[in-house]
């Protein structure tokens, strides 16, 4: 079996075959052509495509994360800002509610206290007033006391009477 | 006839003999193998005996078994399919004196080839309506992984600028030699790839696009620069041999490696079998030729992808140093030093 193996072998098995080699090229070739065609090209051109369209993706998604760190930090520090300028506004209008309730007790007061002072003068006024009418009606009715009195007869001891009930009345009248 | 005569209780391990040898494209030798008297199926020893005792058929058988194996490792212009025929395939008249009669492996080429077209124009045309954003489904899933492998793994890592220029032809021969070795495990076939004119053929391509690559690359004068190797001139008388012999070895070891490791694979599985055949023995049938045979047979799916991937990386690696830059520069710079 050895000598006819490598009988075989010398005969056969590494003998050229120009006819093979030249099939082989040709059909080689024809499907490359092809192949190059219909297949490789499609298929590298797509997945270089989609290589490119993952490495977007990617690029695209960490830009977006930047983006929105940066807005989130934005927002962050404009959360605090108008904090800070809700708690100022606080503190002033507090401050002057402070300030305008103190103005308006203030002048509530003062007014209080004019109106008290006027009315206390106008109550004088009107108690002046009171006694001159007074005055003047006491004299009006000693005239006509004194009419009466000079009317009936002048009796001294009437008159005396008659004066004395008068100033009686006067003083009565006038406490 | 002789066959149902002497019907055994082991004829179970018989019938699968038979297939294993059937699967490998070897049943014409069976007929004959089967053929064997009861008592030297018993015992590997008895079956030795057996043999010594008559020796002149049993040399015979030897013989024959080589010629068989050897048959079907060997291009021929009958294509069998043993228990159903053959097919004689048709001769062409020498052209310029060389013979291009159809072969038993130019027809398993184009088998191939239609094959690639076929699956290849489907996965094309599934990518040239996919958008980006779809996801590859199915058989074009399976392509892609593929596509993607050479692509990033063996072109890119080792070509690196300009590795696209030479996808379509490294992408063409892994899968050409992929699909030729494994039709070559398929029963009834024959592999393309265990001929050493068509690993020659294709290696001659890698040679020319080696040298047209490398011409392209540093020019001309620095493509005979590179033959000096960047020696003294006194030493050109030798260098200028060895890197040409050089340039030779790389496309003819690519040649030898891919022929060899698939005919080696075949004459294993097929010697495996024949064991059995000429030890004359059912035991040996079960206990040594299936499950060795079956296990080469599963070395070689494996050494299919492997003895592919590897004609194209060497392909790949050979384009990339003859393009690389580093090494031009470097002769240069020395050559203008002297």
């Amino acid at each position: 079996m050895l000598t006819s193996g490598v009988i075989l072998l010398q005969a056969n098995l590494l003998s050229p075959n120009p006819g093979l080699i030249f099939w082989t090229a040709v059909t080689f070739v024809i499907v490359l052509l092809i192949l190059k065609k219909i297949a490789w090209g499609p298929i590298i051109t797509a997945l270089e495509e989609r290589e490119k369209g993952i490495q977007s993706s990617i690029d695209r998604a960490h830009q977006a994360k930047d983006e929105s760190e940066a807005i989130l930090r934005k927002n962050k520090e404009l959360l605090s800002k108008a904090d800070a300028e809700a708690d100022k506004i606080i503190r002033e209008g507090k401050d002057y509610a402070e300030k305008l309730r103190a103005d308006i007790t203030g002048k509530a007061q003062e007014e209080s206290k004019k109106m008290i002072a006027a009315a206390l003068s106008s109550i004088e006024q009107e108690k002046h007033r009171a006694l001159d009418v007074l005055r003047n009606e006491v004299a009006d009715l000693a005239v006509m006391g004194a009419e009466k009195i000079i009317k009936t007869a002048l009796d001294a001891d009437m008159q005396k009477k008659i004066v004395n009930s008068m100033i009686q009345d006067l003083s009565t009248k006038r406490n | 006839m002789k066959r149902l005569n002497v019907l055994h209780p082991k004829s179970l391990v018989k019938v699968m003999a038979i297939l294993v040898a059937l699967l490998v494209n070897t049943g014409g030798f069976s007929g004959e193998a089967s053929a064997q008297s009861p008592e030297a199926s018993a015992e590997v020893v008895s079956a030795t005996a057996a043999a010594s005792e008559h020796g002149a058929p049993v040399a015979h058988g030897e013989e024959k078994a080589g010629d068989v194996i050897m048959h079907h490792v060997f291009d021929s212009n009958i294509f069998a399919f043993h228990p159903f025929g053959e097919i004689e395939l048709p001769k062409i008249a020498p052209v310029a004196g060389i013979d291009i009669s159809i072969t038993k492996h130019v027809v398993m080429m184009w088998l191939v080839s239609a094959i690639l077209l076929v699956v290849f124009s489907f996965v094309g045309g599934k990518y040239k309506k996919m958008t980006n954003r779809q996801a590859p489904k199915g058989l074009t899933n399976a392509m892609e992984a593929l596509v993607e492998f050479i692509r990033l793994d063996v072109a890119k890592s080792n070509i690196g600028h300009g590795y696209e220029k030479h996808l379509p032809y490294l992408l063409t021969v892994f899968f050409f030699i992929l699909l030729c070795n494994l039709l070559g495990l398929v029963p009834y076939g024959a592999t393309a790839t265990g001929n050493i004119n068509v690993t020659l053929a294709l290696a001659i391509f890698t040679f020319f696009i080696t040298q047209v690559a490398a011409l392209k690359a540093h020019g001309l004068k620095g493509f005979l620069v590179h033959l000096t190797a960047g020696t003294h001139w006194s030493l050109w008388i030798i260098m200028i041999p060895i890197e040409v012999i050089g340039l030779f070895t790389k496309p003819f070891a690519l040649a030898i490696r891919l022929f060899a490791n698939m005919t080696a694979g075949h004459i294993v599985i097929l010697s495996l079998i024949f064991i059995s055949f000429i030890l004359k023995s059912y035991v040996v049938a079960v206990a040594v030729s299936v499950p060795f045979s079956i296990f080469i047979y599963l070395l070689e799916l494996f050494v299919a992808f492997l003895q592919a991937f590897i004609f194209t990386m060497l392909s790949a690696l050979f384009i990339g140093l003859a393009t690389a830059h580093e090494g031009h520069d470097e002769h240069a710079a020395e050559v203008a030093h002297h």
